[in-house]
């Protein structure tokens, strides 16, 4: 296990107290909602950051808002941490518990309450996963937009704390473009409604303020989402070049030409052979790095598209250009990229970072990461959101070996230290969580993150909440 | 995942092999989309990753299994969904009877629990036993209710729940004479099995006739029985190995006087368990071979099927809902075949919602836990119903018998359908 990154101190006087939280909160949630047993306590250590692990106090699992509004209360009242989970997919840790904290976890309220597709809502609880709605509302035409790679067992709930993304985000944006309004419970346990159907309320955006705020301003039981009506049609098309930074300036180009397609996927060359050994969905094996980009519209606009994206793509020497043939091969190549990072559990352990750059250094910034990990001695594979500048190294690694985890841990921070220097951020789509929140200082001055503590502490005055997430320990007020 | 297992711990093959299992999980969660308990429960400790961690943490401790562990083992269906979503192709059908048979070693279990487990090993395997006991289920029939009352007893509930309420004819054994070499495309055998010949013997009937038909020389080898799935999903491994080394005897024997192109079994669950024998076995240095060779024989039967380009049928103008048993989808990784097969057999095949989710069969599961299988029935002959098929078909017994219990569409195995489109009798259950 990794250690470079400190946890608080757990608080003695809720340690001293366990026994009593514990019977107060089987008092305040059904049979069966609260696990307590050292044993069933383990499997909720970590998510998937894997290399950091604390036990928590215990873990409650709420059937309903009042139930979470019940055990927030009780925790703010006897200075109790809390630490939400959703499905525990955090790349970043970000629902990785304390020892003196109590899980709140959302995965037994995952009820679809309503679908409005006249009004193109839907309203549902906040564990519920973010590919149930498009499964639910497919059907009728309809699709909820931001699709993370892990969209099949993710929550809403966790989208929403960190404001997720996903390949077809490009042209949809991100769970805050996508995001309606929420019913939250504060840490004193007081339910509010923040937005509705609508794009837009009176007052202050605290709905694009809690969007993104991992879990430290409230815990969202409820969110209403946009539908989107899905386009006649969608093709992947698969773009094989020589070098990852010929495909990297290929993407500059196309984005800096005012060409916006759905999609634009980029794996290089150790990606695109774990993810076809998985999928085998025929992706190019000869090719140095693969563009998957998606066009949609009708056959004629998804054609006109294409040719001007194929156009710029042979000025960048483009080896192959293969367009799919059917929606069998369509899912095949989006199931390969979607299980990328688990499907590199087949060869290596490995920890995926996720820094933005703007486009234009996006062929430095590929170089440079494979120079920094190679300086470590160590592997990498990249398979990201190129259109966005999302970039994911996946630093591969030995998890058994202490020195090698020491390694990756290293590289990755400086990977996210050059995406900053670079002119871009820390993370595009999984949150700061405990993994970048050392580094926050190298993006924020000292001015800008008192700013927002002082938002933090003003929902949040015991900071109770994820509470040694996002914020260095150091310098809190 | 890392782990920490000391080199005295690796020395044990079965840990060794688990730790190589556990070090493939990457703990991403993917797992847990598309587990019936915990999409019906939604508790981290009732899904895939939740039981890997607890298998991870008893094993890694070298710790005797304890009540909590067990409840959520004993949860898991073994249906394998999570084996299909697994991206990064961690092994746990193999880690999960790990930890069963490290259960079975090292955890008394309640007393009531020990009595139902011991009736089920000691009866199910055995024909005769199994018949005898259906009758008395039916005079025991009226009092389901009021062991349901009672939670121990349950279990006992359910089983008087799942017998059938009229009893199968004795299959006749309608053996055809071989054929002349010169004549025949293949020569099989086909498992006879244990429970399903009682329960319903109209189905390895119908694959003989097909088969006949189709010049196909089926052999019934003299001295198989139970596959041994149903006590090494109880964890009950040397009980389990010598069913499988009593198989592969009794089909090498044939291998050896007559050949074999395959060995058919027309149960998915023991096809799963079949060929795994390879696996079961590769520590038997007699039997490691042998089995290995048996397990590369094994096929269902959809499978061996379809590779006999059975001719084109006219539409029959009925729609079949077609259910993928979990050992047939998830086990076998067979999806295509058996649907194939009934299209090119003229029938219209739809393919119900959440297809991926176990029926709450899974053995004896719907029997040693009756409330969560009772709510993943009610979920799966929801999903079928909405097909309004007129038929449903599927490849298991165990989920005939399942579905069968709730609902009035006809279900019948995927064989039966297709010995009756290729000149064979209407199958009864159609009227």
């Amino acid at each position: 296990m990794s250690d470079t990154i400190e946890f608080l101190r757990p608080r003695a006087n809720v340690l001293s107290r366990r026994d009593t939280i514990i019977t107060d909160l089987k008092d305040l949630l059904p049979v069966d909602c609260l696990v307590h047993e050292a044993r069933e306590l383990v499997p909720f250590e970590t998510d998937a950051f894997v290399s950091y692990r604390r036990l928590p106090l215990c873990v409650a699992l709420p059937q309903t808002t009042a139930q979470v509004s019940a055990v927030l209360k009780y925790c703010n009242r006897y200075g109790v941490p809390v630490v939400p989970r959703g499905a525990g997919t955090s790349l970043c840790g970000g629902a990785i518990p304390q020892e003196d904290a109590v899980v709140i976890g959302l995965s037994k309220m995952s009820k679809i309450l309503e679908i409005d597709t006249f009004n193109r809502t839907a309203i549902v609880q906040a564990g519920v996963t973010n590919l149930a709605i498009s499964d639910v509302v497919g059907p009728e035409g309809f699709f909820y937009a931001p699709d993370p790679s892990s969209q099949m067992a993710c929550t809403i709930g966790g989208n929403i704390a960190m404001n997720s993304g996903g390949a077809h985000c490009l042209k949809y944006g991100v769970t805050t473009n996508n995001l309606l309004g929420v019913k939250l419970v504060l840490v004193d346990g007081t339910v509010i409604e923040l937005g509705g159907k609508h794009l837009d309320a009176g007052g202050y955006d605290l709905l694009g303020l809690v969007c993104g705020s991992e879990g430290q301003l409230g815990i969202v039981t409820e969110a209403t989402v946009r539908l989107i009506a899905k386009p006649e049609g969608a093709r992947p098309v698969l773009f094989g070049f020589e070098t990852s930074e010929e495909a990297g300036a290929c993407v500059a180009d196309v984005i800096g030409s005012g060409i916006i397609p759905v999609a634009i996927e980029f794996m290089d060359k150790p990606a695109i052979e774990i993810c076809e050994a998985f999928a085998k969905a025929g992706y190019p094996l000869d090719v140095g790095a693969l563009l998957i980009v998606e066009v949609e519209g009708s056959e004629a606009e998804m054609d006109a598209m294409l040719a001007l994206i194929v156009e710029i793509a042979h000025r960048h020497a483009v080896k192959t250009v293969r367009e799919c043939q059917s929606a069998t091969e369509a899912a095949l190549i989006w199931k390969g990229r979607k299980s990328a990072f688990g499907a590199t559990g087949r060869i290596a352990d490995y920890i995926c970072m996720d820094g933005t750059v703007p486009l234009s250094q996006l062929p430095y910034v590929l170089k440079r990461t494979g120079e920094i990990v190679e300086g470590f001695g160590l592997r990498v594979a990249n398979v990201f959101h190129a259109g966005d500048g999302n970039m994911h190294p996946l630093i591969l690694f030995n998890a058994n070996d202490p020195d090698e985890a020491a390694k990756a841990e290293a590289a990755g921070n400086e990977i996210l230290k050059l995406c900053v220097d670079a002119g871009g951020c820390l993370t595009g789509e999984h949150g700061v969580g405990i993994e970048k929140r050392d580094l926050m200082r190298h993006q924020y001055s000292k001015a800008d993150l008192d700013q927002q503590m002082a938002v933090r502490a003003a929902f949040d005055p015991q900071w109770l909440l994820n509470p040694s997430k996002v914020f260095p320990l150091e310098g809190r007020a | 995942m890392q782990t920490s297992f000391t080199p005295e711990q690796l020395a044990d093959p079965h840990v060794a092999q688990s730790e190589k299992i556990l070090r493939r999980c990457v703990h991403c969660g993917f797992c847990t989309a598309t587990c019936p308990t915990y999409v019906t429960l939604g508790n981290e400790l009732d899904s895939p990753r939740g039981r890997i961690y607890l298998i991870k943490d008893m094993l890694e401790n070298g710790r005797p299994a304890d009540a909590q562990v067990v409840k959520h083992i004993d949860r898991c269906l073994s249906c394998l969904a999570c084996t299909t979503t697994c991206p990064s192709g961690v092994d746990y059908m193999h880690l999960v009877d790990h930890a069963r048979s490290h259960i079975e070693n090292t955890y008394r279990r309640p007393l009531m629990d020990r009595l139902i487990r011991g009736l089920l090993v000691a009866v199910l395997p055995y024909p005769a036993r199994f018949r005898a006991a259906l009758v008395l289920a039916r005079l025991g029939r009226p009092f389901s209710p009021l062991l349901a009352r009672v939670e121990v007893l349950r279990p006992l509930a359910a089983m008087l729940d799942l017998a059938p309420k009229r009893a199968a004819p004795v299959a006749k054994a309608e053996a055809a004479p071989p054929l002349a070499p010169a004549l025949r495309r293949g020569r099989v055998a086909i498992l006879a099995g244990c429970a399903q010949p009682v329960l319903d013997p109209g189905i390895n009937a119908a694959t003989q006739r097909l088969l006949a038909r189709f010049q196909v020389e089926v052999v019934q080898p003299q001295g198989e029985g139970c596959c041994g799935a149903l006590v090494h999903h109880m964890g009950r491994e040397e009980a389990a190995l010598d069913f499988a080394r009593a198989n592969v005897d009794a089909w090498m024997r044939e291998v050896e006087s007559g050949g074999l192109d395959a060995i058919l079994i027309t149960a998915s669950g023991c096809g799963t368990t079949i060929k795994d024998y390879g696996h079961m076995l590769r520590l038997d240095p007699t039997y490691a071979q042998k089995a290995a060779q048996i397990s590369a024989l094994a096929r269902d039967v959809t499978e061996y099927l379809a590779t006999l380009d059975l001719p084109r049928q006219a539409p029959k103008g009925l729609t079949v809902a077609y259910h993928s048993a979990c050992s047939m989808q998830h086990g076998q990784k067979i999806t295509l075949q058996p649907k194939q097969l009934l299209k090119a057999a003229g029938f219209a095949v739809k393919d119900p919602a959440e297809g991926h989710l176990c029926c709450g069969s899974a053995g004896t599961y719907n029997i040693l836990q009756p409330e969560i299988s009772a709510q993943l029935k009610a979920r799966k002959v929801k999903n079928i119903e909405a097909t309004r098929a007129d038929i449903i078909a599927t490849g298991n017994i165990g989920c005939m018998t399942q579905i069968g219990t709730g609902t009035d569409i006809p279900i019948l195995h995927t064989v039966e359908l297709l010995d009756w489109a290729y000149g064979g009798p209407k199958p009864a259950k159609l009227g």
